[in-house]
């Protein structure tokens, strides 16, 4: 390719003529160059800043349940109604509620042209007001390079949608849409093969496997012109209605039954066009080594902690906020690096009509955690983010504090010598640094003393 | 980031390699790894058994380290890869430098893709008797390791003209989830070391993860007993304070002499890493661009 471009005696850099930017070959994706993968929403654009730019084709999302299921629920139903938007098919299993009934229940779109038609002049104005603040964190974020976050493609990738609204029926049924309801499913037949696990999970798994080869979303069939994105969602997935004992017992029967189901899981989503968000009841997991287990076979995990039943409700530090948001894994697709963000502070809301995952101003848990001491936040602005007292950071970063004090310090002397002058030649003011001596309230790391 | 405070630091890292060879090849492999581990492709050790271990953070850019040197050194590698396909390994190696499928072809490298055979066992057909699927093990038939240790000593015995033979698995971790038992985890290790490290005087590299708040026994049990037979441990561990934009982690190189003669004692060096688009760069604590 060189040797032709410098044949022709250019670059072989320069852009093919007449190549305009290319309409994405599916709908509601969105290309990630750099890593080489396809992008899907997960139906609320706060939270694709937070997983890198979005849900990639292939991978799976893991959501911790909060206490009572509230918000992690929603987060189950912005993703499958983000697929009925982009028209991708969906498949959705649970044991508890029935599918039919869940995308009864998905909330309706925002799209912008029933923006003004179909809201009073008050209503949009509440709402402007949501989407400015909803913004806010997709804002603040595009100054990070690692996002690919580019404008034009909002209006196709990632919707909003509000929540006190219920989808029309009709948008509803223009996907192609499976259904897996335990309870429904045929008696097992002897002959199939459960692989010595929890014959709910194995049901699952033929089912989705089942539809994935029928529906020709591994790649089979080549010769397919339409090719679509399926959408996999998995209601409370290890709970007891699955026959899964591993959320009542701390030593299950058969705790490998859901790490093996993950894994021939995480291999069907490798091999088709296809995304999965499952929710677990995390918190009912007493044995942690399953946790932790099953982290590492997700691609992402993130956990919602909502504040109903716990002090912080009351705390006036969270008194905007909801709950908080933890990630504890984000993918590590095709690279080295893997997209941490920034912050980890986050915390959620739920406004009237929306949900949104923000940052949590940075000073509320650095005033709750109570790291620093409070005179120095203004150095520390840029230099860390959760550093702990103590740690090796912290205390070199006291080190190069205190030498830069002691230069100002020697600078403020020089500088003040010729006006405070007396002629005796003696130095009229010395200036200082003395440590807080050990049992001493430390307020800050130490005193500046400047002596005239 | 850049060339600051590596140049700055220099000297600290090449005088604690036992020969700091300058690194023949820029861009591929993470030539400063090299250097602080006195490695080169061009005399790859034999009979090492090297143990990759990570706490708290992701330990997989030792995995794609270690594939794209030993590949790079001209030695028949058998990668056990069971987290994740193979373009995702495919992709990664690029940027190192070594292309995995032309090395597939040529009959370096050997790819046991878990997840694919994984699928092709539960959802295949019925397959010969001749060659079992090496995970086995997962459909109850026997519970030990035994055909995944076959697949190994197969693709590694085969006669050809690659250097010594290396195996290489990434995540031990996932044979524990798909059921496989602690013992049976060990005593595969323990087959695979006699047959790569002693008969055919090759190396083994395995990745675990750790983590001692996680309460997990089994897989505390098996990394315990893997680092006791280690002759070089990478652990790679979280910063205890957090998340750091700068600082991606820290990494604690065990050369365990005292595993070859007693009276030895083991050398643990400590160096803070960044990880880049394409490399990593290393440095010693507390000297990363954020402090300096």
């Amino acid at each position: 390719m060189a040797a032709a471009g410098g044949a022709r005696g250019r670059t072989s850099f320069q852009r093919r003529p007449g190549a305009g930017p290319r309409p994405p070959a599916l709908p509601g994706t969105r290309p990630a160059l750099r890593r080489g993968q396809l992008l899907l929403s997960s139906g609320l654009p706060s939270l694709d800043c937070v997983l890198g730019g979005g849900v990639a084709v292939g991978t799976l999302l893991l959501i911790e349940e909060d206490k009572y299921g509230l918000y992690s629920n929603l987060l189950f139903k912005y993703f499958l109604a983000e697929g009925i938007v982009c028209g991708h098919e969906l498949f959705v299993a649970s044991a508890k509620e029935h599918p039919d009934n869940i995308l009864k229940e998905l909330p309706a779109p925002l799209l912008d042209d029933s923006h003004g038609k179909e809201l009073g002049n008050e209503a949009a104005a509440v709402k402007s007001e949501d989407l400015q603040d909803s913004m806010k964190i997709a804002w603040r974020y595009q100054n990070l390079p690692k996002m690919e976050v580019s404008p034009t493609m909002h209006t196709k990738f990632g919707h909003y949608y509000d929540i006190s609204k219920k989808m029309s029926p009709e948008l509803c049924q223009s996907v192609k849409f499976h259904s897996f309801y335990l309870h429904e499913e045929l008696p097992f037949e002897p002959k199939m093969k459960t692989w010595n696990m929890n014959s709910g999970y194995a049901r699952l798994l033929q089912s989705i496997q089942r539809i994935i080869s029928q529906e020709g979303f591994d790649g089979s069939d080549p010769q397919q012109k339409q090719r679509n994105v399926l959408r996999i969602g998995i209601q409370s997935l290890g709970s007891i209605l699955w026959g899964d004992d591993v959320c009542c017992s701390d030593t299950p029967e058969d705790p490998q039954s859901l790490t093996k189901f993950l894994y021939v899981l995480r291999g069907l989503l490798r091999k088709s066009l296809s995304a999965c968000i499952i929710t677990m009841p995390a918190h009912l997991i007493q044995n942690k080594a399953i946790m932790e287990r099953v982290t590492n076979l997700s691609d992402m995990v993130v956990g919602l902690e909502s504040f109903i039943g716990s002090e912080r409700e009351t705390n006036p530090l969270y008194k905007d906020y909801h709950g908080l948001v933890h990630v504890h894994q984000i993918p590590r697709l095709n690279s080295l690096i893997c997209d941490v963000s920034d912050t980890k502070d986050l915390a959620f809301r739920l406004k009237r009509k929306q949900f949104t995952i923000e940052w949590v101003q940075d000073n509320y848990l650095r005033q709750e955690r109570n790291i620093y001491p409070p005179g120095f936040s203004y150095l520390l602005k840029q230099k860390d983010s959760a550093w702990g007292e103590g740690s090796l950071q912290h205390s070199t970063f006291l080190m190069s504090f205190l030498a830069k004090a002691a230069a100002f310090a020697s600078r403020l002397v020089r500088h003040s010598e010729p006006r405070e002058q007396t002629g005796s030649g003696r130095i009229r003011q010395t200036a200082e640094l003395r440590m807080w001596r050990h049992g001493h309230r430390q307020e800050a790391p130490g005193l500046l003393v400047i002596s005239a | 980031m850049g060339g600051r405070p590596r140049a700055a630091h220099a000297q600290p890292l090449s005088a604690a390699g036992p020969s700091a060879l300058p690194a023949p090849h820029g861009a591929a492999m993470l030539a400063e790894l090299n250097e602080l581990l006195g490695a080169a492709p061009e005399r790859p050790d034999a009979g090492k058994f090297t143990l990759l271990r990570d706490t708290q953070t992701d330990g997989s850019f030792l995995v794609h380290h270690f594939l794209s040197f030993y590949l790079r050194a001209g030695c028949k590698v058998c990668f056990v890869a069971l987290l994740q396909s193979f373009s995702h390994y495919n992709i990664v190696a690029q940027k190192l430098g070594v292309n995995l499928a032309a090395a597939k072809e040529q009959g370096q490298l050997v790819f046991l893709e878990g997840l694919q055979s994984c699928l092709d066992l539960l959802f295949g057909e019925e397959e010969q008797p001749g060659q079992p699927n090496p995970l086995q093990f997962l459909s109850g038939s026997s519970p030990d390791l035994r055909a995944l240790f076959d697949f190994v000593r197969v693709s590694l015995s085969a006669a050809d003209s690659w250097k010594g033979p290396v195996l290489l698995v990434d995540d031990l971790s996932v044979l524990l989830s798909l059921g496989a038992a602690p013992v049976a985890v060990l005593d595969f290790i323990h087959y695979c070391r006699v047959c790569v490290c002693c008969q055919l005087k090759g190396n083994i590299v395995v990745l675990v993860h750790s983590n001692e708040d996680s309460e997990d026994e089994e897989n505390e049990l098996v990394v315990n007993s893997l680092c006791h037979h280690s002759d070089l441990i990478l652990w790679a561990e979280g910063l205890a304070t957090g998340f750091c934009k700068d600082v991606h982690g820290q990494i604690k190189i065990i050369k365990r002499l005292s595993l070859r003669q007693a009276a030895e004692q083991d050398v643990v060096q400590i160096y803070q890493y960044k990880i880049q688009d394409r490399n990593v760069s290393f440095f010693a604590r507390g000297l990363s661009a954020a402090v300096l």
